[in-house]
């Protein structure tokens, strides 16, 4: 329904959001964007797993195998205090540019 | 269910991962498509849906393959690699002069990068060169711990060793007597300070049992020639030093700590020290040796200045200039007091002596005397691991050159786009610069390994091996030749590829087959160095093989030194009253000794041959007469007991051996060796009924009764020396000096000749004997012949083995470097050898070529080699025994054998040329 190209460019504000509250695992991630976009988001395991890794590797974010009773081992990530900076760095981009784009695309009222 | 897992694994190829981590991606995606999976089946979806459902979350595998690998997650030294590239950005933002800098970054990473990648050419290089550095570094720190590093004392430069010179009477270098000594300490104007020395093992009672230990006899100015500050009290005064004063010791900082635990209050304590009791008056702070000794503890010498003579020179002596004052003056004012201590002195050396000797002073650099000729083995020892490092690092660039080939169209095509000639030589050198360095990071290690290794196999008589260590001279030292070795072995392609003809490059499309001839030369060039120093090192220590087989095959005096035991024993008058008493009771020992189980034979002299504690004296033959007033040259001395020669194996040449009888009989008689013989007759038998004396003149005659077999009395690798050997108690002999009283030898060294050597049951039975007789008399340098044999072929023996390494290894890379090159041409020119078998050629016409081209190389080298050979081996003159350093036997083996070598590393990959299949070559274009 988005372009890859306007989903690409927010995968990582929106991973980074997600872990903010809770640390969760790589299919919890891309389900929560599918519920909390009511549908409209969606990502492939394709599209996360390397940004995880990517953030991860900039330290933004850690991963821990965490092993809870009755299921197989998953990969949890959480936010450090490195990826809240990110995060907080990258949310003001975010509102900046859609004020920014809305101030242009929206008739104006002036 | 599928397994997922094993699904994944097929469809994610994950190669630049390593192996934990690449488990850990493949569980977690694996997951995943489960947790898909089962929620699609949750919802109710059938099999094959719920898997198309799961494997739609992946969408194209490559992709994710080539992003997970590309995440900074999984790069394996991503930190450093990306700092180093934030720096270099910064700093190229700066502009101007920093852009070189930045560039170097950028270079230096590029370079980490490409080691990365090949990580088995990079651990080849940084272990050859480590090893190469690592040699280096362990020397060089010999070399500056022994020979270039000052004394560890106030303003060394002013100390001296203060000797005697007598050439008139054959002696180049005497120590000093104690009349000349005084004379020198009270009227000397240049001399800031001056003392006498001299060890001697003491006996410490009031113990378990009686101890030996090390001491250093003193004067009041000794200490103080050195600077030496005591740690607690004081040092020796000018009364300690005095006759009739109370007894006194210093103790040196090791014994204070193992002896009294450091006792803060130990100051006027008394010890109990070759019977006499000694106030303790102070204590020599930590660290502080006398000289090359490390005594236990210090004591004063007592002498009467009454009955002192110019005679007696038998203590070495120490002396501090003063400022300003300069060897040549100090030597001149100490020639004008000699004459001064004889008159102050009266009573031993005459003015006519003094005169017909020639006598003189003789000061040396207190460092010189100590460090001695050690020098010779520790230069050459470096020269011959430079030539080690040398080798490497042709072999380095060797390597350098292949893998700079592999690039040669990728760096043309920089240049083509304007890659400046500098920017390309520092790409080279900040990769080479960095193995070097890694090099030494790596050599340093060895070195640190192989200086422990080294202080254990090196000869004992090796001078301040404790003061070596990797200092930081030494750890600059080693960076300084990393670095040399770095750029040594970058500027091989950097000169090739600096001024590369680039479009033939670029047309040649890399196959590289055609610019033969040039690309080679370099290649052949460090072949043929490689060979050359190889040749030498194998010269060297071929040389050094031989000496050693020589030493062994010289007769030391002795036979079977593994069955000697040797072991002193002093009888002083407390045990034994008259002259008589003493010989008994070293005859009774003897005996005693002789019923130990297993000893087939004993005897007794002062001195054993290499112990260095022989006397010496003129020796006048009347046979020969001089000219009035002229002295003959002095002869060793040693005073035996019965069974001496018997026991150490010593053959008598002629006449016959002496016996108890001779001695108690007080007999004038003395054998001598066969050089001594023959100096004066023709033949040895012909000395028997001669008879000889010693004096200040002609006279006092004794009859020689036996000669006997020559003597290496300094060691295997020295001349034999001319010995006279004395029976143990002697009556007139130099009365000059003792007037009427005889002559005995208090201190036996008794020699043990048994199977049983070196057994321990057989060492506390022969105590045992002893004590038997004397209980708790200390035993004094209790040690095998064997051992004292191999501690006086120590140095030749180091030497050996570390020529012998260094050869080994330099023989390896050369080898390795010649197989390496012949490898390279045989696979260059694959192609023409196929077409030459095509046309053909048969497999031994092939082989032909390809080992005529080692043979050429190789053959090239060895002409180098021997000319270098010829010109540097007699560097090492000195080192060599029975060998002379241009041995053409040596040369010519060593060259053979290296020819023929090279001829093996040359065939192997001839033969792999001759198995070329034409076809195959020519398909492969």
């Amino acid at each position: 329904m988005f372009s890859a190209a306007l989903k690409k460019g927010s995968v990582e504000l929106l991973l980074l959001s997600l872990l903010q509250d809770e640390p969760r695992h790589g299919y919890e991630i891309g389900k929560m964007i599918e519920e909390r976009s009511g549908g409209r988001l969606r990502f492939r395991i394709s599209s996360i797993y390397p940004i995880l890794c990517r953030m991860e590797g900039r330290g933004w974010i850690e991963g821990r195998w965490v092993e809870k009773p009755g299921e197989r081992r998953r990969r949890f990530y959480r936010l450090t205090a490195k990826g809240e900076e990110a995060l907080a760095a990258q949310r003001r981009t975010w509102h900046e540019f859609t004020r920014a784009v809305n101030l242009v695309v929206e008739p104006s009222h002036a | 269910m599928r397994d997922w897992k094993r699904y994944v694994r097929e469809h994610l190829p994950l190669p630049d991962i390593e192996g934990s981590l690449e488990v850990e991606v493949v569980e977690e995606i694996a997951i995943q498509l489960e947790d898909g999976y089962r929620a699609a089946r949750a919802r109710g979806a059938g099999e094959e849906e719920a898997e198309a459902e799961a494997l739609a979350l992946i969408g194209d595998w490559s992709t994710l393959a080539r992003d997970v690998q590309g995440s900074k997650r999984f790069a394996r030294a991503p930190r450093i690699e990306h700092r180093v590239e934030d720096r270099e950005f910064a700093i190229r933002t700066r502009g101007g002069s920093w852009v070189p800098v930045a560039d170097m970054l950028r270079d230096l990473r590029l370079a980490v990068r490409r080691l990365r990648r090949a990580p088995a050419f990079g651990a080849v290089v940084v272990l050859t060169l480590g090893m190469g550095i690592g040699a280096n570094t362990a020397i060089f720190s010999l070399v500056k711990g022994i020979l270039l590093d000052p004394l560890p004392y106030e303003e060394p430069e002013r100390l001296v060793a203060v000797l005697n010179t007598a050439p008139g009477v054959g002696e180049e270098v005497l120590p000093q007597s104690a009349a000349v000594h005084f004379t020198y300490e009270d009227e000397s104007r240049l001399l800031e300070a001056v003392g006498l020395y001299n060890r001697f093992d003491v006996t410490v009672l009031g113990l378990d049992e009686p101890v030996r230990i090390p001491s250093i006899y003193v004067t009041a100015g000794t200490l103080p020639t050195l600077r030496a500050r005591p740690l607690l009290g004081r040092l020796f005064s000018a009364e300690d030093a005095t006759p009739g004063t109370p007894f006194t010791v210093i103790l040196s900082y090791g014994y204070w700590q193992n002896q009294f635990g450091g006792d803060p209050e130990i100051l006027g304590r008394t010890m109990s020290i070759g019977g006499e009791a000694r106030e303790i008056i102070g204590v020599l702070p930590r660290g502080f040796r006398f000289l090359e000794h490390d005594p236990a503890v210090y004591l004063p010498f007592r002498f009467d200045r009454s009955s002192l003579t110019v005679s007696n020179f038998t203590n070495p002596s120490v002396a501090r200039l003063r400022e300003g004052a300069t060897l040549e003056a100090a030597t001149a004012d100490l020639a004008r007091l000699m004459p001064v201590a004889v008159e102050k002195f009266p009573g031993g050396v005459t003015l006519a002596f003094l005169e017909e000797a020639r006598g003189a002073p003789l000061l040396l650099p207190l460092k010189e005397t100590i460090v001695g000729d050690v020098g010779d083995v520790l230069w050459v020892l470096l020269g011959t691991v430079g030539i080690v490092l040398l080798i490497a690092c042709a072999n380095v660039a060797n390597l350098f050159l292949v893998r700079a080939e592999a690039r040669e169209r990728e760096l043309a095509v920089r240049r083509a786009m304007g890659a400046k000639r500098r920017q390309v030589a520092g790409q080279f050198l900040v990769e080479s610069v960095l193995l070097g360095l890694l090099g030494g990071v790596v050599g340093l290690g060895l070195a640190h390994a192989g200086l422990r290794l080294l202080v254990a196999i090196a000869p004992a008589n090796l001078p301040r091996l404790d003061e070596v260590s990797l200092d930081p001279v030494v750890l600059i030292f080693t960076l300084c030749i990393s670095i040399i070795s770095g750029v040594l072995f970058g500027l091989f392609p950097v000169l090739r590829w600096g001024h590369a003809d680039l479009v033939n490059a670029l047309k040649e499309g890399g196959r590289g087959s055609g610019a033969g001839r040039e690309r080679h030369r370099t290649r052949n060039a460090l072949v043929v160095g490689q060979i050359t120093l190889a040749l030498v090192l194998l010269i060297g220590s071929s040389l050094m093989v031989r000496s050693f087989q020589a030493i062994r095959r010289a007769n030391p005096g002795f036979r079977n030194p593994a069955e000697i035991m040797i072991l002193g024993v002093s009888v002083t008058s407390e045990v034994a009253e008259s002259p008589d008493a003493i010989v008994q009771t070293h005859e009774a020992i003897a005996h005693r000794l002789a019923e130990v189980p297993g000893v087939t034979s004993v005897g007794s002299s002062s001195s054993v041959t290499m112990d260095g504690r022989a006397g010496w004296d003129p020796i006048f033959v009347e046979d020969s007469p001089l000219p009035e007033g002229q002295l003959p040259p002095t002869r060793r001395f040693k005073w035996i007991g019965a069974g001496y020669f018997e026991t150490m194996g010593n053959p008598i040449v002629a006449g016959r051996t002496l016996g108890w009888t001779d001695i108690y009989n007080r007999a004038r008689v003395v054998l001598v060796t066969e050089n001594f013989a023959r100096e004066y007759w023709s033949d040895p038998a012909e000395a028997i009924g001669e008879r000889i004396g010693t004096g200040m003149a002609p006279g006092n005659w004794r009859e020689i009764i036996g000669v006997v077999g020559d003597v290496r009395d300094d060691g295997v690798t020295q001349d034999p020396v001319a010995i006279v050997y004395w029976p143990m108690l002697l009556e007139d002999f130099w009365p000059e000096i003792r007037g009427d009283e005889p002559f005995v030898a208090l201190t036996q060294f008794y020699a043990i000749r048994s199977p049983r050597v070196g057994t321990a049951g057989f060492l506390r039975e022969v105590k045992e004997a002893v004590w038997s007789f004397l209980p708790n008399r200390p035993l004094t340098n209790v040690q095998n012949l064997e051992d004292m044999l191999r501690g006086s072929m120590a140095r030749t023996s180091f030497t050996l083995v570390m020529l012998g390494i260094a050869a080994a290894v330099a023989l390896l890379l050369a080898t390795v470097g010649v197989y390496g090159v012949i490898s390279y041409v045989v696979s260059q020119r694959t192609r023409e050898i196929g077409v030459r078998i095509a046309l053909g050629a048969g497999s031994s016409t092939v082989t032909g070529m390809v080992v005529r081209q080692g043979l050429f190389l190789a053959v090239i080298g060895v002409a180098l080699g021997l000319a270098a050979a010829y010109g540097l081996s007699r560097l090492m003159t000195s080192l060599l025994f029975g060998v002379s350093a241009l041995d053409p036997l040596t040369y010519a083996m060593v060259a053979v054998c290296l020819t023929a070598i090279a001829l093996l590393a040359s065939y192997l990959p001839a033969r792999r040329a001759a198995r070329v299949d034409p076809m195959e070559a020519l398909r492969a274009e």
